[in-house]
């Protein structure tokens, strides 16, 4: 039995700030003149942000030294996949009315649109092994190259968005550069620089 | 400040209008933002008065107006047409304003006048989302002379029968409801008549996304989404788009014999 940890349930309620804010708006008018499109780009935005600090997790603690943090990696995870859930929901359900034809039609004739159905479906296993039980049955090595697919739906997640924008490049491009970062610090180099940097080793 | 409307009805449809709050909160201004609510917040630095439109080009009698000398020479009609933005949403729009025909014949075009080109104010100042090049600045558009002086083609000086709110395109921008809304530039400053087919803005920024024409088409879609279908703002569910935003009876005799897959 584990003991009670205050940091977790202090970021599970974090994580669920978001989703109250939708409803709030969504509930107040606060959606604005069209709503399908809103709680589309907001589920979509807390999705690439929650990725994103999802990956933050083993730089923060190999570099920083942050190995508290190392045990909310599952949560953070599985909050980008549960509004990775709520975008797609959107989308099938108050954008697309279930109309599969359409549906089909948008995933397999314009590529923004595959690249993020790939994305979402590159997560669906990674939340289904989530579990301490998966882990056991799969075996570290293979959980841990399996997990490796979310490196690929960040970089997707980031692909759909910038394909989306009319004009300005700058929202899926801080998404990309965050990103691009957080792949970079994970380089053999970024790991040599550790003792130059003053960190804790975390060993 | 309310506006006098000496005609009513004309071209008007009998569908319910969007919400005044919709109409002057959910708007793509690029001039002031990209964000839809942008417009609204930010727009209130646009100077409307002092406000000059120069007329100019293949005319016999090029001119500088003054927005009151316009509003006072031209008898202003409501117009309730139909809006269908390029991304797939719609409203209905009860404009004020008088036909662009009327303007371009106080210039007299000569027969060198093939197209009308028309471009938005350039003021950093005043616009700040010119400050950063999102978009290729002033922001342009144009039409053929046969669009432009289709009885349909309002230059339009309010909405709900009040003065236009800046960010709806104060003090006077065009309507064209059977285009995209990107057709209908906002805050026109110059407006020229010309032999040549002119460069638009958003055809330069992605020209195989948003046409010269641009005449709302169900069949041809964008190359990210489908047009076929139409969110109404204030309705959840969509409707099917129509040929020329539903105005096909007035205006599909302008592009006989024309390839519309071709010329989008």
């Amino acid at each position: 039995m584990r003991s009670p940890d205050p940091g977790k349930a202090a970021l599970f309620l974090l994580c669920l700030l978001p989703l109250g804010g939708l409803l709030w708006d969504a509930a107040s008018g606060g959606l604005g003149a069209n709503p399908v499109e809103a709680l589309s780009r907001r589920t979509g935005d807390w999705t690439l942000r929650l990725l994103l600090a999802t990956l933050a997790v083993t730089p923060l603690r190999r570099l920083a030294g942050w190995r508290w943090i190392a045990r909310q990696r599952r949560m953070l995870g599985l909050f980008a996949f549960f509004y990775a859930c709520l975008h797609v929901a959107n989308y099938l359900v108050l954008d697309q009315w279930l109309e599969w034809a359409e549906i089909v039609a948008d995933v397999l004739e314009r590529p923004w649109v595959t690249v993020g159905a790939v994305g979402f479906l590159l997560l669906v296993p990674l939340a289904a092994t989530s579990t301490d039980a998966a882990l056991r049955r799969l075996g570290g090595r293979r959980w841990k190259r399996l997990h490796r697919a979310v490196y690929l739906a960040a970089g997707l997640g980031v692909l759909h968005y910038l394909w989306l924008v009319k004009a300005d490049l700058t929202p899926p491009l801080a998404y990309g550069a965050v990103l691009a970062v957080l792949l970079l610090a994970r380089l053999p180099l970024a790991a040599a620089l550790r003792p130059a940097l003053g960190a804790p080793s975390g060993r | 400040e309310r506006l006098e409307v000496a005609v009513r009805g004309r071209f008007s449809t009998d569908e319910a209008p969007t919400s005044y709050a919709s109409v002057t909160g959910y708007n793509n201004f690029y001039e002031f933002g990209v964000n839809k609510r942008d417009p609204a917040r930010l727009a209130g630095s646009l100077r409307t008065r002092p406000w000059t439109v120069v007329v100019e080009g293949a005319c016999e009698r090029p001119r500088t107006f003054d927005i009151d000398e316009l509003l006072r020479r031209f008898p202003l009609e409501e117009r309730v047409y139909r809006l269908r933005c390029v991304e797939a949403w719609s409203m209905v729009i009860p404009w004020v304003g008088f036909p662009l025909a009327a303007l371009l014949k106080a210039v007299q075009p000569t027969s060198e006048a093939r197209y009308v080109a028309f471009e938005t104010l350039h003021d950093p100042e005043q616009m700040p989302g010119q400050r950063r090049r999102i978009l290729d600045w002033p922001y342009r558009e144009g039409l053929r002379i046969d669009e432009a002086v289709h009885p349909l083609a309002l230059i339009a000086v309010g909405l709900y029968g009040e003065v236009l709110p800046n960010q709806n395109g104060a003090p006077l921008r065009l309507v064209v409801p059977w285009k995209y809304g990107f057709k209908s530039i906002k805050s026109i400053v110059r407006i020229r008549l010309v032999p040549e087919q002119p460069p638009t803005t958003w055809h330069m920024a992605a020209p195989d996304e948003y046409g010269f024409y641009a005449n709302v088409n169900p069949d041809v879609p964008h190359p990210r989404w489908s047009q076929r279908r139409e969110r109404r703002i204030g309705e959840l569910r969509k409707r099917p788009t129509l040929p020329f935003n539903g105005y096909a009876e007035e205006v599909a005799h302008l592009y006989a014999g024309m390839d519309l897959r071709r010329f989008y």
